[in-house]
């Protein structure tokens, strides 16, 4: 049983890839492989043993959007497979791209999330445990929406849960933000799955379906 | 209510553009906003179809005259209202009249003569007055109506009076085609403007959109300069200092400088989010990832109300054409969510005949005006329209009051393929 995570890293700076090495490595995890191109990521990719890959989306040979493509394909292989996505800037576009398939364990966010080193080594074990965590700014852009079917019917105080919960903290996390009980949260949240017409199921999968409604998928 | 915006245009619409539509249609690089003669008719016209063209001619001679005496009555009264009146109906009948004689003179001499007026804008009866007053070829009108209603029309009579008069009809079978046909020549000088001209003003209005082009982009330096050194240069000089301080502290007050630490941490992150949105107004990454398609469908996500994406590019235009079509549908949008109220708004995108097509559209309330929107909301169109006019690139603006309000771009340009990779769109993303 490896009871530390194999991960798979791909960023093309070097010194930020020697930085994310450092930094996973300390915080419990083992960088597997560290690549610095997407055909090596590909290459990568292929291992069976890695359980989760932390990819930055512009990478060589183009330097456009190559580890976001390798997080879809990746993940049409092998569905489920945890991905994070770091990148300089965030696209609801792209979430939408990643979160498409309809499972979880799925994270993106901005590079500079990193410099927080807890809640980046949270977010990277959420999405191990097949959670969602968003960058605060693409939920932000949700947010900014006026109308939208069905999140309309929810309250004021449910749609703030919601975003929280896309950016994928936990229940103790959420009720600390906003000043409420834990058991207050958890009524929210079930009100949200009922109002969003979830059906009962796992808990984080239904998480992750409420999340995919947010963004309109 | 589904929006028509496919059909063709039926409002009222006003170019904008500082380049008038008529540079676009001398065609001069190869770009056809006008049709072009099929080939069927390039053979000469026979003999009996120009002596009815100058049969034609002769008659023309009556509204002609009426045109010029409207006009030059009106004129003589124009401090009197109803002078003004009379210039106003004089000129759509000349025109109706100048454009059949182009129509005329191109089949004879195998060309395509349209018409060069510059387009009447939207606005007052004064306005559009002023406007066709202005335009030299109103005055060529003129001067082509004296000739018409003497040697020119004598030179059509003479046609038509060499044939009734059977026993000329020897000349007639010789001599009708060289007639008219140096009539014609003399038409297309008076009518048309000559590749001289064109390419005199080809160069002037070349020299005010390079210049126009440059100013912008000095602009754009120097807001860049702006931002970074009031946003992102003044964040890193405050880190740099908390970095120094914590030095300090270290020694004497650990907690402290650990405070100082974090705290330097936090003006890192507003460092790197200013330059991020430094970067997108440069040149948005999405734009460089997904060429223009792909941006404006990322734009069109981040809109507070719906926004649709119609249709789809078959190649990428090139990089500066993608990048001031991508900032003018971001200031469309931007502009509509703003003003119009609307519930619904869609982008249009297509290419064809080396013609990128981008129409925005809101069912807002309308009534925008450039004028009125330029002097309250800065100069974000006005900046587009510069941008754009650098391509010879066009905007029309159709917005009645009640709506909707409906953006024109175009832009002549090539598409160059895609690059090889598979796109991921949701759509063809796997599931």
């Amino acid at each position: 049983m490896p009871a530390v995570p194999r991960l798979v890293l791909a960023e093309d700076n070097a010194l930020l890839r020697a930085g994310l090495t450092q930094l996973l490595e300390g915080s419990g995890f083992e960088v597997a492989r560290a690549v610095d191109n997407a055909v090596e990521l590909d290459d990568a990719l292929l291992h069976v043993d890695v359980e989760g890959a932390v990819l930055d989306v512009r990478m060589p040979p183009t330097f456009t959007d190559e580890g976001l493509r390798a997080a879809i394909a990746v993940r049409a292989r092998r569905p489920g497979f945890p991905v994070l996505v770091l990148s300089q800037y965030v696209e609801r576009l792209y979430a939408r791209e990643l979160l498409a398939s309809g499972e979880g364990a799925v994270g993106y966010l901005l590079k500079d999330r990193v410099s927080d080193v807890r809640e980046f080594v949270d977010g990277v074990h959420r999405v191990l445990a097949g959670g969602t965590v968003l960058d605060p700014e693409v939920v932000a852009t949700v947010m900014a929406r006026q109308r939208d079917e069905p999140l309309d019917r929810l309250t004021a105080r449910e749609r703030e849960v919601l975003a929280l919960m896309a950016e994928g903290r936990s229940n103790a996390s959420i009720g600390g933000t906003l000043h409420v009980t834990e058991k207050a949260v958890a009524k929210h949240i079930n009100s949200i799955f009922a109002k969003l017409d979830l059906p009962v199921d796992l808990e984080v999968n239904r998480r992750v379906q409420a999340v995919l409604a947010y963004l309109r998928l | 209510m589904k929006p028509q915006v496919r059909g063709p245009r039926t409002r009222p619409v006003v170019v904008l553009a500082p380049l008038s539509a008529v540079l676009l249609s001398d065609r001069m690089d190869g770009v056809s906003d006008s049709t072009p003669v099929p080939a069927q008719e390039a053979a000469p016209p026979g003999r009996l179809l120009i002596t009815g063209y100058a049969a034609e001619q002769v008659l023309w001679l009556v509204p002609l005259l009426l045109g010029l005496v409207l006009f030059v009555v009106g004129g003589v009264l124009v401090v009197v209202w109803v002078g003004i009146l009379l210039v106003a109906a004089a000129i759509p009948l000349i025109r109706l009249v100048t454009n059949r004689q182009r129509h005329i003179a191109g089949r004879l001499l195998g060309a395509d003569l349209p018409p060069p007026y510059k387009p009447i804008p939207r606005g007052g009866p004064l306005v559009q007055l002023r406007s066709v007053l202005t335009d030299p070829m109103t005055w060529r009108d003129l001067v082509w109506i004296l000739w018409a209603i003497t040697f020119g029309w004598a030179i059509s009579l003479i046609v038509i009076v060499l044939l009734l008069a059977v026993v000329t009809v020897f000349f007639w079978w010789f001599g009708s085609y060289p007639l008219l046909r140096m009539r014609s020549q003399v038409d297309r000088v008076l009518l048309t403007y000559g590749s001289t001209e064109t390419l005199e003003r080809r160069v002037a209005a070349l020299t005010r959109s390079r210049a126009e082009a440059v100013d912008h982009s000095a602009a754009e330096l120097r807001r860049l300069e702006r931002d970074l050194h009031d946003g992102t240069q003044a964040r890193l000089v405050a880190v740099s200092m908390s970095l120094g301080m914590a030095e300090e502290q270290f020694a004497s007050d650990p907690e402290a400088a650990r405070r100082t630490v974090s705290e330097a941490r936090a003006a890192t992150s507003a460092a790197i989010s200013d330059l991020r949105s430094v970067v997108r107004g440069i040149h948005p990454p999405v734009l460089a990832d997904r060429g223009l398609e792909g941006a404006i469908r990322a734009l069109a996500l981040d809109m507070a109300v719906p926004v649709e994406v119609i249709g789809e590019l078959p190649g990428r235009p090139p990089t500066p054409v993608e990048s001031a079509v991508y900032f003018a549908v971001a200031e469309c949008l931007a502009n509509s969510a703003k003003h119009a109220g609307h519930q619904h708004a869609w982008v249009e995108l297509r290419h064809e005949q080396h013609l990128l097509r981008v129409v925005v559209g809101d069912d807002g309330r309308g009534g925008a005006d450039l004028a009125r929107a330029d002097s309250v909301g800065g100069t974000g169109m006005r900046g587009v329209m510069r941008r754009l006019a650098a391509f010879d690139g066009t905007m029309a603006v159709s917005s009645p009051d009640g709506g909707p309000t409906i953006v024109t771009l175009e832009v002549p340009c090539q598409l160059s393929p895609v690059s090889s990779l598979p796109r991921t769109t949701p759509s063809s993303a796997p599931a």
